[in-house]
């Protein structure tokens, strides 16, 4: 009983150190193939759109949302203060610091990370990715390098939407539905909000970027098992990057205060 | 003189013992067709030629030169020199039949578009299809995608082809064009082949020698003429497709 459970728990980090090792190689192997020529101009461009412009609807509708459930609640907590003016700074802060860059991030990892999974180990179990090699091409150039230029340039801009969305979701709440003073409002966030504010939270979008296409490019990558293998790859790799995202959006923010 | 040469190719998945010492030699510019039941590791012995698998035992040469233990970068200069045709065509589904079959020599050549479409139009030609160039992989039959795999597999006039059963789906006609073309680049190109095939007339149109891989060997090889008059129970009841004699079908 005992001894079944601990090989059990023996296996899992067997499988937790090599999934660690091959996610490292394969973050190497992009690094060094994204700096050697030739640069895949096209397929980069290709991944951005999909990574970046296809995930603007989600993301404008997360943002608008965020801010102005945000901008409620916050007005409801300042409000036995009397410090309703504060309203602003509270939903400027959280969306560039926190909301912004992990909603987005958490939204798009479910929406192109799992599409990236499923399209990698759809070519994996159809044999494409091998095809590809007996053509002399490396696929880890082809296929992993553009998605991970892709998800590291887009996800910082996709976060500063979700802000911007944010912040003006917040004021429509704020001013128009809860009457807080228009000027008073903007002032005060203006006041408040500093510039190392929305970089700390484009720091982590960055990160969160890395973190969503390389996962799901790996698993992707090493999916196996036909049809059943490549729903696997798509489930594993936005758990594994949901977790990995606010694991180190805990970490990141602790280093950052 | 052997091309390449396989010396004691041993290859087991898990416990599955597959491949269990093959020996067996591909001389430069004639047509080797390899035969063997399904599932006795075919596939598996052309992924080690072209390097996608790596052998537990022995080794493969090519000219003399060991391949099976290169690093994966000096693999890659080795198979400019393959082409592959994979049993389930393995086209990219992402793109058109044109950019399929034109992949190889966007990656590997300085021609223009234009140019590369004209060599594209000319290979698909080869293999009976007109007019597909912009077609998904998703609009083909089975046939037309094995067709479309052929032409890809022999866009850059590669020096060694090897074809994962080039007929299988294909009527007969088109079976025999296929032969034709495998003849004709043989001759102009001295293109070497290695074919997986279950497709008995299809070899005996075109095999210089046929190898038959069984139970993890190749336990007989020869010409046609040889092979027809073997007299190994295991190659007569496959040359004659039986269902009873040694191999079980179970
Ligand atoms: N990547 C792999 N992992 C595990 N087992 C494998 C793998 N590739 C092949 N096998 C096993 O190796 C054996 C031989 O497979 P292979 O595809 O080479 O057969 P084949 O001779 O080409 O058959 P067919 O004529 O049906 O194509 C099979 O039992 C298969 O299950
Ligand atoms: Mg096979």
């Amino acid at each position: 009983m005992l001894k079944g459970y601990l090989e059990k728990l023996g296996r899992s980090a067997g499988e937790f150190v090599d999934t660690a090792g091959l996610i490292s190689l394969m973050l190497f192997q992009t690094v060094v193939l994204a700096f050697t020529p030739p640069v895949k101009f096209r397929n980069i461009f290709k991944q951005m759109e999909f990574v970046g412009v296809q995930s603007l609807f989600v993301v404008i509708l997360t943002g608008a949302f965020t801010g102005m459930v945000l901008a409620l609640q916050s007005f409801n907590a300042l409000k036995r203060f009397g410090a309703e003016s504060l309203v602003g700074p509270t939903v400027a802060l959280s969306m560039a610091r926190e909301l912004g860059p992990v909603l987005a991030g958490l939204m798009v990892t479910g929406r192109a990370g799992s599409a990236m999974a499923t399209e990698l180990g759809t070519m994996r179990v159809t044999e494409q990715i091998d095809a590809m090699v007996t053509m002399a091409v490396n696929p880890v150039k082809y296929l992993v390098v553009p998605r991970v230029i892709a998800g590291v340039l887009m996800f910082p801009l996709l976060a500063i939407i979700t802000d911007f969305v944010g912040v003006v979701g917040g004021y429509l709440v704020g001013v128009k539905l809860l009457g807080i003073n228009s000027g008073v409002y903007i002032g005060r966030t203006i006041d408040f909000v500093q510039i190392d504010d929305i970089f700390a939270g484009l720091y982590k979008a960055t990160v969160f970027g890395l973190i969503t296409a390389l996962v799901a490019c790996f698993n992707g990558f090493y999916a196996s098992g036909g049809a059943e293998g490549v729903g696997k790859a798509a489930t594993s790799s936005v758990v594994m990057a949901s977790v990995m995202i606010l694991v180190s959006d805990y970490l990141m923010s602790s280093f950052m205060v | 003189m052997g091309m390449i040469k396989i010396s004691g190719l041993k290859k087991a998945f898990g416990r599955k013992q597959v491949l269990d010492g093959v020996n067996l030699e591909i001389e430069k510019g004639k047509i080797t067709v390899i035969l063997g039941r399904s599932g006795e590791g075919k596939s598996v012995l052309l992924k080690h030629i072209i390097g996608l698998l790596r052998p537990d035992e022995g080794r493969i040469l090519l000219d003399g030169q060991e391949i099976s233990s290169m690093s994966e970068r000096d693999f890659n200069e080795v198979r400019k020199r393959f082409g592959m045709l994979f049993q389930g065509a393995a086209l990219f589904d992402s793109m058109t039949v044109g950019g399929n079959v034109g992949f190889p020599l966007k990656e590997h050549t300085d021609l223009a578009d234009a140019d590369i479409m004209k060599v594209v139009s000319e290979k698909l030609k080869r293999v009976g299809l007109v007019g597909v160039e912009d077609m998904m992989p998703s609009e083909l039959s089975g046939g037309m995608k094995k067709r479309v795999g052929l032409a890809r597999a022999i866009v850059m006039d590669p020096e060694i082809v090897l074809f994962d059963e080039p007929t299988t789906g294909l009527d007969p006609i088109m079976s025999d064009s296929i032969a034709d073309l495998v003849l004709d680049t043989q001759r102009s190109l001295k293109t070497t082949y290695i074919l997986i095939t279950h497709d008995i007339p299809f070899t005996y149109k075109i095999a210089d020698k046929i190898a038959m891989l069984h139970e993890g060997r190749i336990i007989e090889q020869g010409t046609i003429d040889e092979m027809k008059k073997n007299q190994n129970p295991v190659v007569r009841q496959f040359l004659e497709g039986r269902a009873e004699g040694p191999i079980k079908v179970y």
